[in-house]
């Protein structure tokens, strides 16, 4: 239509400094779908890596059947399956209302993230020493005791740096459940673009998810800093963390590898 | 503490071929030879950290990681073996602290999270142990803070603070500076003389003569010498054990 890109900046300045209620709704179900479908990813992929490392061989089939499926196939083809296949009830909390097609977006990118997650949290576990699961059960602990207590929160440091680019693209990913006519972030932008023809919509809902991904870069520097407290001093400072999170390329600089 | 006749089979390797050994209350052992012999393996066979293959072994009366059934021995459950391991403490070679950890924290997370001992009570009892070992002052100290030395010294605490009545130590020095092997040494002999009962896997001769009440040689998965250290050392009847000893002392 335009010869010349030209942006509407007031559009933009608009909906990023005025946002209108309907605006802060969509957010609000952004955050809501990334936050549940990350958590019961998490859980999902602990018990697939628990699965993994059974001893009970069929536990170890059915984890690499479920990663193989959910990690090989299109996590668009997955949410529409879930959404169509199945009948979902909407949720009614007081008068905040989670409606059925949220909550099959959030069955769907739970599942998917799980296959992810497996891989993640096993690489954690196996980076623990053998010793320390010695170590625990010689002092009596039973095998879920010592996971819980001793091996999950060293492989945490581990994991927690991988899963914060998982919840990264978590956010992202809920854009799809537009498609099956959720009301979030993307589809306010849609629809007033169907409405107006102005693009700069989608600009200014890529402001939005900006501020959500920077936002969640704050977090996790503070959460990586929480589980490195036991070794002080050879820790990156949090503003190293930062750097570190917004330009990989600081680290090198300074001569110290990014993870 | 009593083993009959254990058998351990790592694949066609037979590791254990048959060694019984008997320890009695108060007892400090030192069970020493050349490595490969299976001396950390009957050790680790005592906790069942490794499963053995015949032949049976008893703390305290109970036999361990097994059960009669039918008149055949089965794997116990992971419960009660847990239980078992309770009452049996271990020190390793590389010290194994919880890193994540302080000091304190290792010693009293096995009898808050295990025994069910209330909070206060275990701190009360993990700072009187930790100032047992020396490290009064590093109660706070996360392990990645600690020497060697002084690794292993909470790591013996931790074993101590649940009350074991048996105490295993595999290789406890031989991950260690040579400066700082005596203060671990030190804490083991003040154990042995208060009558803990204790089996060392060592290479340290001097503990051996100085705090063992009996010293083991084996050798190629088999107990070859079992004597007062003195008739170890002054008078060994065994071949290989002279051979052994002439190459060490």
């Amino acid at each position: 239509m335009h010869g010349l890109v030209a942006v509407d900046w007031h559009v933009i300045w608009q909906q990023v400094f005025h946002p209108s209620h309907v605006l802060f709704r969509t957010l609000w179900a952004t955050v809501y779908i990334s936050v549940a479908s990350q958590a019961a990813g998490v859980l999902l992929g602990l018990l697939a890596a628990l699965a993994r490392m059974s001893r009970f061989a069929p536990f170890r089939w059915i984890s690499g059947v479920y990663v193989l499926i959910f990690r090989g196939t299109p996590l668009l083809v997955q949410i529409f399956y879930v959404y169509f296949a199945f009948s979902w009830p909407s949720l009614h909390f007081g008068f905040w209302t989670v409606p059925d097609a949220a909550i099959a977006g959030i069955v769907a990118l739970s599942v998917n993230e799980g296959a992810y997650m497996r891989e993640i949290i096993r690489a954690g576990i196996d980076s623990v020493d053998r010793g320390q699961m010695e170590a625990a059960r010689s002092v009596g602990m039973t095998y879920g005791l010592a996971m819980r207590r001793i091996i999950l929160p060293q492989a945490a440091r581990v994991i927690v740096p991988p899963l914060g680019n998982e919840f990264n693209n978590m956010m992202k990913n809920t854009s799809l459940v537009y498609t099956i006519g959720v009301f979030e972030l993307f589809a306010f932008s849609e629809q007033n673009y169907s409405q107006t023809f102005i693009a700069d919509y989608f600009l200014a809902i890529a402001v939005w998810y900006l501020v959500l991904t920077t936002v969640w870069t704050f977090i996790q520097a503070l959460i990586e800093r929480r589980l490195t407290e036991s070794e002080r001093g050879e820790e990156l400072s949090f503003r190293e963390r930062l750097e570190n999170a917004w330009n990989p390329m600081a680290a090198w600089g300074r001569g110290i590898q990014h993870r | 503490m009593h083993s009959e006749d254990v058998h351990k089979r790592f694949g066609r390797l037979e590791v254990l071929k048959g060694v019984s050994l008997e320890v009695t209350k108060g007892e400090t052992v030192c069970i020493i030879g050349p490595s490969g012999s299976g001396k950390t393996t009957f050790l680790r066979c005592i906790n069942h950290l490794e499963k053995i293959d015949d032949g049976r072994i008893e703390v305290n009366g109970q036999l361990i990681g097994y059960r009669q059934k039918k008149g055949k021995l089965v794997e116990d459950s992971e419960r009660n073996i847990a239980r078992q391991r309770t009452q049996i403490g271990m020190v390793f070679q590389r010290f194994n602290l919880f890193p994540h950890k302080t000091a304190l924290e290792n010693v009293i997370e096995a009898p808050v999270h295990v025994l069910g001992t209330p909070k206060e009570q275990a701190v009360g009892l993990g700072k009187a142990l930790l100032g047992r070992v020396g490290l009064a002052d590093k109660v706070d100290a996360y392990p990645g803070k600690l020497s060697g030395g002084q690794q292993q010294r909470v790591a013996i605490a931790r074993a101590l603070a649940m009350g074991p009545a048996l105490m295993l130590f595999d290789e406890p020095t031989s991950a260690l500076d040579p400066e700082v092997t005596g203060e671990v040494l030190s804490v083991m002999e003040e154990l042995a003389r208060a009558g803990t009962t204790m089996i060392v896997v060592t290479h340290e001769m001097g503990f051996a003569r100085k705090a063992a009440n009996r010293v083991v040689m084996m050798d190629d998965g088999l107990i070859i010498e079992d004597g007062t250290p003195e008739h170890f050392f002054e008078a060994p009847t065994h071949e290989r054990t002279k051979q052994f000893l002439s190459k060490i002392l």
